[in-house]
């Protein structure tokens, strides 16, 4: 146990000593790599993107899905009961966030010039306008953390202050992140001719924001049944179920666009008539992100059944899964053959990729156990109206 | 006017000076052991702004014959590179070339991703990397003056004008002479390019990338972009449209709750 005050402690495992090294790992691999430069990458030429971009900016975005969909319910939509989610699911957010500008930061060859799209737009590029979004999206993820923070730390009326920006911020959120969940697919309608037929369409951005959407709730679910066994609070069952609804009927509106796509553009019948590596990394992404979670969803909901835990959080891994692989085949498969040679990420891409993740999860791990993430649900608090700022049941009124 | 030059792979023999001219004028180091200019191996790299490869093809009698091609970037009309940069540090400019300017670049190597041709190379073993890649000598064009590959040419290989101009030239040369296959690489490629070639043997024998589409590739992503601010404003209006009602509802039922209180105590 590492304590700092008298509030603020921090729990020691075997576990968390195992993130420390790795995060210790990353922090001198990364001022090294600034030193010295790409170098110690894999990268090359017929490379130039490769592992940190696939997982700590493409991935990352997307799985950090969770904070503007849970935001966006809970807010816009009314839904209340997905309460006891909002909360951790903008701090996944807004960790996602910090760490893929983090992670990109390493990525930048001339990573000292990070800022300087703010003063010379490139207003033709959709990096240009991911780059803008993130960066307004991670100001606006951490407004409306700030709630939590402040009054962690018990400013109390910095906190209010925050929690009457709100509507604003969540409206805003939700806008920057459609354009910027989309435009991780529209990056790459450009590589026409080069990206395999199998993934390049002109719905990339449709397909990228849908299943962003569906991929989002399904991360906070296996968030909150992991959380749950950390910090023994209940599965809650009125929020994951509603979620596991969202998450199906998005995926099914995904997963129909995807494969009309492919007809119109005469590619399915290539899945079933060609086999390499494309073909099979594409049924392996169609099957397990679509077809499976699709199927489980699609038999509970029609019976009518209940989905329990095991099941929800089932059908969650595979969506998920879904989602990386999606993201994988586009920047490595399929892209494979135009490149003309193969990648492999070196170990310290991959040592870099490790210990960025965790030393996410450790900050996650301290602000969770600090800050009152998780505020147990269906317990209304009267005295906690500042204190479940983010995930307050009443809606401040302008 | 813009610039273009048209190369006719017949005519060249490779003795490689377009590529040491190249190194001269823009102050490249040489690599002949891992990067060659000249031959079977070489390839466009950080210090190989321009090369010429060699290729063993048959000819029209089925003999086994060497051709070479001069390659470098073609510096296309609607650049994909230029489009996908997001700080704008490629410019196409109004003489043809399309220029890098490394201040302003921050090293995503998107450009090098958009890049239909595979152009645009990188300074991996650096610590502050640049994309390096032809620049078409645009400095000397700014002084009327000819490449510095094309202008040591000893077999008149390059022809230099008006991109125009050039174009009637191709059409010419390859009605005329039956020798040459009907397809002018550039003209059409990625929307047009300011470098175009005519040869004798098709284009993929010389490992020029004949998969490139034929439309400009910016005009793809732009179709998206330029629907934004719309879809902006139009997704904005919805949320906060639903936001209000879902207030308003909020509202009525607390003061509901507020009256049944009320009325009990």
């Amino acid at each position: 146990m590492i304590r700092i005050n008298s509030n603020i402690t921090f729990r020691m495992t075997g576990f968390r000593k195992l993130l420390m090294l790795f995060s210790g790992i990353f922090f001198v691999l990364v001022l090294y790599r600034f030193a010295v430069g790409l170098s110690i990458t894999n990268l090359s030429d017929a490379w130039p993107w490769g592992l940190w971009t696939v997982i700590d900016v493409k991935l990352g975005i997307a799985l950090a899905a969770g904070g503007f969909t849970t935001a966006g319910i809970y807010y816009i939509l009314g839904i209340k009961k997905i309460e006891s989610v909002v909360k951790p699911a903008l701090l996944t957010a807004w960790l996602g966030y910090c760490m893929v500008a983090l992670g990109l930061l390493v990525d930048l060859g001339r990573w000292y010039g990070f800022w300087h799209p703010i003063v010379s737009w490139g207003h033709h590029s959709v990096m240009f306008e991911l780059y803008m979004c993130v960066l307004l999206y991670t100001v606006v993820l951490t407004a409306e953390f700030a709630p939590i923070f402040f009054d962690g730390i018990g400013f109390k009326r910095t906190a209010k202050f925050f929690v009457g920006l709100t509507g604003f911020l969540v409206i805003a959120g939700i806008v920057l992140s459609t354009m910027h969940q989309s435009s991780l697919g529209s990056m790459y309608v450009l590589m026409a001719g080069r990206l395999d037929q199998l993934w390049w369409t002109m719905a990339l951005p449709i397909l990228y924001f849908s299943s962003a959407v569906a991929v989002g709730p399904a991360v906070v679910t296996c968030e909150s049944a992991l959380s749950g066994k950390t910090y023994k609070h209940e599965w809650d069952n009125e929020a994951m179920p509603f979620l596991a609804k969202w998450s199906g009927y998005v995926l099914s509106f995904y997963f129909v666009v995807r494969i009309i796509d492919l007809i119109v553009r005469g590619q399915l019948g290539r899945l079933f008539t060609t086999f390499d590596a494309q073909t099979f990394m594409c049924l392996l992404e169609l099957v397990i992100g679509s077809v499976l979670p699709l199927f489980f969803f699609w038999s509970y909901n029609l019976s009518g059944k209940f989905m329990d835990k095991k099941m929800t959080v089932r059908n969650a891994i595979f969506i998920i899964l879904g989602v990386v692989l999606n993201r994988t085949n586009v920047v490595i498969t399929g892209m494979w053959k135009s490149a003309g040679t193969g990648y492999f990420p070196s170990t310290q891409e991959i040592l870099i990729t490790i210990g960025l993740t965790s030393f996410g999860i450790l900050v996650y791990l301290f602000i969770a156990e600090n800050f009152g993430v998780f505020t147990p649900h269906g317990a209304e608090d009267e005295d906690s109206s500042v204190r479940s700022g983010v995930g307050a049941s009443r809606v401040p009124s302008a | 006017m813009s610039k273009a030059v048209l190369v006719d792979v017949t005519k060249c023999y490779g003795c490689g000076a377009c590529t040491v001219a190249c190194k001269l004028w823009n102050g490249k180091k040489y690599d002949d052991a891992k990067k060659p200019t000249v031959g079977e191996k070489a390839q466009l790299t950080d210090i190989n702004w321009t090369v010429v490869s060699k290729h063993q093809v048959p000819d029209a009698s089925g003999k086994t014959v060497w051709r070479f091609a001069k390659k470098q970037c073609l510096h296309c009309e609607e650049p994909a590179c230029a489009s996908s940069c997001l700080v704008g540090a490629l410019r196409k400019t109004e003489e043809g070339p399309v220029v890098y300017y490394p201040d302003l670049c921050v090293g995503c190597r998107y450009c090098m991703i958009a890049c239909p041709f595979g152009i645009p190379k990188y300074e991996w073993d650096k610590s502050f990397p640049e994309v390096s890649k032809c620049q078409m000598c645009s400095s000397r064009l700014a002084k009327n003056e000819v490449p510095a590959c094309v202008s040591v040419c000893p077999n008149g290989v390059m022809k230099f004008g008006d991109s125009d101009q050039i174009l009637k030239d191709a059409r010419a040369t390859i009605a005329s002479d039956k020798r040459y296959i009907k397809h002018i690489y550039g003209e059409k490629e990625a929307g047009g390019t300011a470098w175009m070639y005519i040869s004798d043997q098709p284009f993929e024998k010389l490992a020029f990338k004949t998969a490139v589409k034929n439309q400009s590739l910016p005009e793809y992503t732009w179709k998206i972009i330029n629907k934004i601010p719309a879809a902006l404003v139009v997704w904005g209006g919805i949320l906060t449209g639903v936001y209000m009602i879902t207030n308003r509802r909020n509202a009525v039922k607390s003061s509901k709750n507020n009256e049944n209180k009320g009325g009990k105590s």
